[in-house]
């Protein structure tokens, strides 16, 4: 784990293994994280979630368990908002080649229901093509802060 | 950490009570294991109790999409029973809320199967 702190800003990054530990880990560091940075029980709980599921993806549809890749898990906490990166070293990710899990013929379909929930559970994401890899970052915004990362003013 | 189901028969209806996280891994292979085991045995009317289920992932929701489809295929029936917050949260955000039956009451739950 490597940790450090510049101003208003607390980075914490983690090199993971291709592993279901792995998973479990990154769960917990953000659930750990999110509520150090001011989310409530229940907002920390879908940001662990978002984590959880990114991170599943990394192991499983990126890195396919290979022991030889790793996983980097990054956190930056601001005042305002609560940035998380998870990036994987497989073959690439195209975020619109992925089915919508809730149209009618993917209802009850076993998988891919992992990116929606994390879009449902977080404000921002996005992607990006890494050489080799994918990288998802995640963002929440702490209540109060808008998206500009401004606190909203007392009236 | 770990998923613990165990199973009860009441008036014709095969209770499995669940407790602790249905995730990827482990939880999710119980689940698969437990329902496919009684799916063997002929139990027709499966009713999953929730209750104890403290969280469900991707994963665990694949796995009781997979349990009711494949009860469904072999002729029988699957619902839901006592769903947390955060589970019926959860359903109803993948829009599943309306495939399952879900019950809150056992008695009543029972009474759905048998009508």
């Amino acid at each position: 784990m490597d940790e450090c702190h510049a101003m208003n800003a607390t980075r914490v990054s983690y090199t993971l293994e291709s592993s279901l530990a792995s998973v479990n880990k990154a769960e917990q560091a953000a659930a750990e994280i999110s509520a150090k940075s001011g989310f409530d029980e229940d907002e920390s709980g879908r940001i662990a979630m978002a984590v959880r599921e990114a991170t599943v993806n990394a192991v499983l549809h990126g890195n396919r368990y290979d022991p030889s890749k790793r996983v980097t898990v990054s956190f930056e906490s601001t005042p305002e908002t609560l940035t998380i990166s998870v990036r994987d070293e497989g073959p690439g990710l195209d975020p619109a080649t992925l089915p919508d899990p809730l149209a009618p013929e993917n209802l009850l379909k076993q998988s891919g229901r992992g990116i929606f929930l994390i879009r449902a559970f977080m404000d921002e994401i996005r992607f990006r093509a890494m050489s080799p890899g994918t990288e998802i970052t995640m963002i929440k915004f702490v209540r109060g802060a808008d998206r500009d990362g401004n606190k909203e003013a007392n009236q | 950490m770990t998923m613990k189901a165990s199973s009860r028969q009441v008036d014709g209806v095969t209770i499995v009570d669940l407790s602790g996280r249905i995730t990827l891994g482990e939880g999710s292979v119980v689940l698969r294991d437990t329902v496919k085991d009684l799916s063997t045995q002929g139990h027709k009317k499966i009713l999953l109790n929730l209750g104890d289920v403290t969280y469900i992932d991707s994963s665990g929701i694949g796995e009781l999409v997979s349990a009711y489809t494949s009860v469904r295929n072999a002729g029988g029936e699957l619902k839901l029973l006592n769903l947390t917050k955060k589970v019926h949260d959860l359903l109803q955000i993948t829009k599943l809320y309306t495939v399952f039956d879900i019950q809150d009451d056992e008695a009543s739950a029972i009474g759905a199967f048998n009508r």
